[in-house]
């Protein structure tokens, strides 16, 4: 791998909820490099604790294990407060729940420019205005639109008013969880567009997660996948979906469902049994088992995996 | 399917009131749904798939009402009906529903466990124990480990797929006659997904229940449908069998959405979207609604909204395309492509 720069680094993290007898890890030993420019995807069991890794990263949910940086200095735990409206300004997440993160009170004119105002990140009213409409186009909703509640939207337009608050802010980092999942194939392209574009323009890189495989294969550089709170397999995209090892990676690309009814109707799954791993002796590690194709697992397991990889 | 409907919603209208203006969502639809059967809808984000849905339960919201057609169900008309209390004989106990934003549905303030619990004892006539036994036994069934613990947390302690799957549980446990679920499995992981979609499935069958799905998924439509109802802009403009809607569509819409498919996108270069923005309602919508973005459209398609014309007995598109008055045109490449680009090994004929 060649030296690219690091945006963020998850180092060990874990993140706990409740104490003593009611204590409940929800992501722990969590080792993930995102490079500037890339995305970086995260898949996998629903309650497994993507929402909980971007919430750390964002400042949202505390870190109670491990550290997380961004370029380089660490942004979690106690930070000044400089760094603080930093990482609050840089670093935007689109949340997987629109209806529970949108102000129900507010106009989406204040909604979407809320950042804008805290930020004083415009030049006059015509400016916000401006800033406003031109972001509401990009994701297909139109100007009118502003003037209206967020209950009075549907489903997928309330989704979009939450990618435009944070895109409006011009982040240079953005978590994205779920944020196409309400969309129509057709909408969800062109969001996929917007952000590629913001890639490619400005650099942007994401933290993108989502449970519709098909399209995070069209839009990541690399994905880790998250099983009961810890990444148990990570590799560049194409090399995942064609050459996956870990059984449960293996289990999830079975299931993904094919937009045609025979294929769908005549698809086999794979079923994935925790029980087949045995660490009571032989422990696990994290392994880098071909270049930039990591996977975790027991020396009697990378063994078989490598026999696998010989094998093709 | 000669058989007669168990629900028939005939020219549908519903207008919402927006500080003075008024804004037509659902523009005459009709639909007949027939016992046993599962369709799906699709369609564009806004295009009325929940407000339209929403209305065979009278959960439109208080800004909104049915200003026109009928909603038969039982022998009665249910548009008609004016008050909570008429809908609460149908409302979860016939027609039941799997809102598309779970949090809306959930009480922030009271226990999961609690909240199946009171669904159960409302519809199943179980009682206390028995109801709590039954709701714990509705979590291990939508997948959710450890449900004896899990019943006493609250809705924020559980990730977004955990309480989409709690809002499927509390729907199913009122053993409805219908269920829609909109976007019921947005928030889950494939292999979940699967295992939501087998527990509806065996209900149905178990119950005789009939089911609406409203999702984007087409990979989901290709595994549970009967049957198909393509939506754009307040009205259903295509609906067919799943295989006659994904094999030989009519509609230019139903043919640009199976056109943005992800699988047929190459890594790097930008996705195929339909241009334009969907037709502002709180105008009069002349001719067909989706021709201003339509390339091909006809000169008609801007004067006069087509009627349905049928395929097959079971295949109708709301398009001029179909008029024997009109030029011969050619369903897209992309769209006759589609099942090799899919991947099935030869084209046969449709
Ligand atoms: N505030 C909280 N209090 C207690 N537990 C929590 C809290 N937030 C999350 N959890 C728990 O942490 C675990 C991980 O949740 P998280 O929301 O990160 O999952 P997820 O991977 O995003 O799942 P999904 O795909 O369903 O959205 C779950 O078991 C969840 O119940
Ligand atoms: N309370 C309301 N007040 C005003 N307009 C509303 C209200 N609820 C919905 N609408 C509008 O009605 C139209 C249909 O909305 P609906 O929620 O049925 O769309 P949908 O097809 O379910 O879309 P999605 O796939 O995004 O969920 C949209 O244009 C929406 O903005
Ligand atoms: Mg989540
Ligand atoms: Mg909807």
């Amino acid at each position: 791998m060649s030296e690219r720069e690091k945006l963020i680094e998850i180092k060990d993290l874990q993140v706990s909820f409740g104490t003593g007898r009611h204590k409940f890890v929800a992501v722990d030993h969590v080792n993930i490099d995102i490079y500037k420019g890339e995305t970086f995807s995260l898949v996998g069991e629903s309650g497994s604790g993507k929402t909980t890794i971007g919430r750390a990263i964002t400042r949202i949910n505390p870190v109670t294990g491990g550290e997380i940086l961004f370029k380089g200095q660490r942004i979690s735990g106690k930070i000044s407060k400089e760094l603080d409206q930093e990482v609050i300004r840089k670093c935007q997440m689109i949340f997987q729940d629109p209806m529970a993160s949108l102000n129900e009170r507010a106009k989406v004119d204040y909604i979407v420019s809320e950042g804008l105002i805290n930020f004083h990140l415009y030049k006059d009213e015509d400016d916000r205005k401006r800033k406003v409409e031109s972001i509401l186009r990009e994701v297909g909703l139109l100007p009118e639109f502003a003037s209206r509640f967020p209950h009075e939207f549907s489903g997928g337009q309330r989704q979009r008013i939450g990618i435009a608050r944070a895109l409006i802010m011009e982040p240079e980092f953005v978590v994205a969880d779920e944020p196409i999942s309400a969309l129509d194939v057709s909408i969800r392209a062109q969001v996929l567009n917007l952000l590629n574009r913001l890639r490619k323009s400005r650099g942007l890189t994401y933290l993108f997660i989502a449970h519709d495989l098909s399209v995070v294969r069209f839009i990541s550089d690399r994905i880790g996948v998250i099983h009961k709170g810890r990444i148990v397999e990570l590799a560049e995209a194409e090399e995942l979906f064609l050459h996956p090892l870990h059984p449960y990676t293996k289990a999830l690309l079975s299931a993904v469902p094919i937009p045609d009814p025979e294929l769908e109707k005549k698809k086999e799954l794979l079923i994935y049994d925790p029980s087949i791993h045995d660490y009571s002796t032989d422990q696990p590690i994290w392994e880098e088992i071909l270049p930039g194709h990591f996977i975790y697992g027991n020396q009697r397991e990378l063994d078989q995996y490598r026999r696998e990889i010989e094998g093709k | 399917m000669s058989k007669e409907p168990i629900l028939s919603a005939k020219d549908i209208e519903i207008q919402f009131s927006l500080r003075g203006k008024t804004l037509k969502a659902i523009r005459r639809c009709s639909l007949d749904l027939y016992e046993g059967e599962t369709l799906a809808i699709v369609g564009e984000s806004g295009s009325g798939k929940s407000v339209f849905t929403k209305s065979f339960l009278g959960m439109l919201d208080a800004n909104g009402k049915i200003t026109g057609g009928s909603i038969m169900y039982g022998g009665v008309d249910i548009a008609q009906y004016k008050t909570e209390k008429q809908w609460m004989t149908i409302r979860g106990k016939k027609i039941s529903m799997v809102m598309q934003d779970p949090m809306t549905s959930l009480n922030p303030l009271k226990k999961i466990g609690k909240q199946i619990q009171e669904s159960i004892e409302l519809n199943q006539g179980l009682k206390g124990e028995a109801a709590r036994k039954e709701a714990i036994e509705m979590l291990k069934k939508v997948g959710i480990p450890d449900a004896e613990r899990r019943a006493n947390q609250y809705p924020h302690e559980f990730s977004g797929g955990m309480r989409q799957r709690v809002v499927i549980a509390i729907a199913v446990a009122c053993r409805p006659q219908i269920l829609i679920c909109d976007e019921p499995t947005t928030a889950l992981d494939v292999t979940i997904q699967a295992q939501i979609l087998n527990l509806i499935r065996d209900l149905q069958h178990e119950l005789g229940m009939t089911v609406i799905y409203i999702t984007h998924d087409l990979g989901v439509v290709a595994n549970v449908a009967d049957r198909v109802a393509v939506m754009y802009a307040g009205q259903i403009v295509e609906y067919g069998q799943v295989n006659e809607i994904f094999y030989n569509p009519w509609h230019p819409y139903t043919w640009a959405l199976l056109s943005s498919l992800p699988q047929l996108g190459i890594k790097g270069e930008e996705l195929p979207t339909i241009d334009g923005t969907p037709p502002n309602l709180f105008q009069e919508v002349k001719g067909d609604a989706f021709a201003p973005r339509n390339k091909q459209a006809l000169a008609i398609d801007f004067e006069e909204e087509p009627p349905f014309f049928s395929v097959s007995p079971t295949h109708s598109a709301k398009t001029w395309y179909l008029d024997p008055r009109a030029p011969k045109v050619e369903q897209p490449k992309t769209i006759r492509l589609l099942r090799e680009k899919m991947g099935h090994e030869e084209v046969t004929g449709q």
